[in-house]
């Protein structure tokens, strides 16, 4: 756990928005996290690939507290992932999560899902939480779809919903786990299209993917993971062309042979 | 001679007793209602304290849940009405009317906290990890996210236990209680005419079920709406 020595530090790098130091998870026996170190600076954009298994979505998943991690310190925009609840909830706040399956509420509309968290979590007056969720929605095209239910729309336009859910609580971070690896092939594109928009736009991102066209486009550094560790970390270009470790190159012959 | 002869069914009688259990219909309806709502509340707490693992509250709600459900309906009201005020004297001065409809509420309140738990833990987690990513706290996510969904899949079920409910008023009139199946059996027992009096009071509970399944219907049609 985080002593006040490691605060001192944290006030020193303040462009860190998420520092990892030591990470270790186990799940029973099983040791899914081995000593991630990992620092991501303010704007910046991280893809994270690997084999299935390798830890990569667990990883994303402690940095929002979905899973707990046993061993290391976890420290979001200068504040460390304990077991207390309000910092819990409020780096939640701060950081957005798209998951692969969508998770879209069924039961709400586009426009309520999109307006939930604002107007219960942020306690936006709902005229106001509305006004910016359509906002959002016009950014991801959909502002057309704004009454139907989830189930009414393709696997792209859920997508495309989700990423306007999460950025309506307005985050610092945006966290991606596999966000295209459940859609058919010809809705990946609107999907990631939104994604490099937003890119573009400065926001700080960690994205779980195997698009590798994606990662060349907008990744700062391009992160290798497998048996829980931290294999290889570099920027795309040095990282497609000429990787370090036989086992990165083993997984980018895999994956790019086709 | 034929052994059913419908010439002896007397529909005047039975008209004038239709309107003397139409007079004692509230008392069974107000049991009815003041026992789905206690059981309902009670229910979901039960519920709660079992899936989000209350230390203590999660154990007394599983003994709770065994006894209700493992002893007659009978015998909890006997006890409640007869056998606690010799415990409790304060408890003497309980109506048999109260009496009836809190043991009606403790006792469908073990089934229907099972029910609710079953359609809870059938909400897919990722519907909880997707509220809790936007900052919800897990009551607000269960408010807003969980229990709308599980209410869909427990209607079915919550009627079925609310005309099991309904049916078992009738045993309150064991206590004394006024309501319909008291009127019935009074009458019976004067007159004599015992196939008109059931008939007409099981005519009686048979529409009252007809008209909350067709209720059910409309509240599963609404909560349907985004499916």
């Amino acid at each position: 756990m985080m002593t006040s020595v490691n605060n001192a530090e944290m006030a020193g790098s303040d462009s860190a928005m998420i520092e990892l130091r030591k990470l270790n998870k186990w799940y029973g026996d099983f040791h899914v996290l081995r000593d991630i170190d990992l620092t991501v600076r303010k704007g910046e954009r991280i893809v994270i690939c690997g084999p299935s298994g390798s830890g990569k979505s667990t990883m994303i998943r402690c940095i929002n507290r979905l899973e707990e991690h046993q061993q290391g310190d976890i420290i979001i925009n200068g504040r460390e992932m304990t077991n207390d609840l309000k910092d819990i909830e409020q780096v939640r706040m701060e950081v957005g999560m798209v998951f692969q399956h969508f998770n879209l509420f069924p039961h709400l509309t586009v426009l309520e899902n999109c307006t939930l968290a604002p107007i219960w979590v942020r306690k936006q007056p709902r005229k106001e939480a509305e006004a910016i969720a359509m906002q959002y929605l016009e950014r991801v095209r959909i502002p057309d779809q704004a009454d139907k239910y989830p189930g009414q729309l393709s696997g792209g336009q859920q997508q495309r919903v989700a990423i306007a859910r999460s950025l309506c609580m307005n985050p610092q971070v945006m966290l991606f786990d596999e966000p295209t690896s459940a859609l058919d092939p010809e809705m990946i594109k609107e999907v990631l299209d939104v994604m490099v928009e937003l890119a573009n736009e400065g926001m700080t991102m960690l994205c779980v993917t195997h698009e590798m066209g994606f990662a060349k486009t907008v990744a700062d550094r391009v992160i290798f993971m497998d048996e829980g560790q931290i294999v290889e970390e570099n920027e795309p270009e040095s990282f497609f062309n000429n990787p370090q470790s036989e086992r990165t190159k083993l997984f980018l012959s895999q994956i790019l042979q086709h | 001679m034929s052994l059913f002869d419908p010439g002896m069914i007397n529909t005047e009688y039975a008209a004038d007793l239709l309107s003397l259990i139409l007079q004692a219909l509230p008392v069974t309806l107000s049991m009815a209602g003041g026992a789905m709502v206690l059981s309902l509340s009670l229910a979901l707490l039960l519920a709660l304290f079992r899936v989000f693992e209350i230390p203590v509250a999660r154990q007394l709600s599983e003994f709770y849940i065994s006894f209700f459900r493992g002893t007659p309906l009978l015998v909890q009201l006997f006890m409640l009405y007869y056998g606690l005020p010799q415990l409790i004297p304060e408890l003497k001065q309980m109506t048999a009317f109260h009496a009836a409809t809190l043991g009606l509420g403790l006792h469908f309140a073990a089934y229907k906290s099972e029910i609710i738990r079953a359609a809870i833990t059938g909400i897919d987690k990722a519907q909880m990890e997707a509220a809790l990513s936007v900052g919800m706290t897990r009551l607000q996510a269960m408010r807003r996210i969980v229990l709308p969904q599980a209410a869909r899949i427990a209607v079915p079920s919550l009627m079925n236990s609310f005309i099991d409910l309904l049916k078992s008023t009738s045993l309150a009139f064991t206590l004394g209680v006024a309501e319909i199946m008291a009127t019935a059996q009074l009458e019976a027992a004067s007159s004599f005419r015992f196939m008109e009096s059931y008939l007409v009071l099981a005519l009686v509970y048979w529409l009252l079920v007809i008209v909350f399944t067709e209720l059910q219907k409309i509240a599963e049609k609404r909560l349907g709406e985004a499916y």
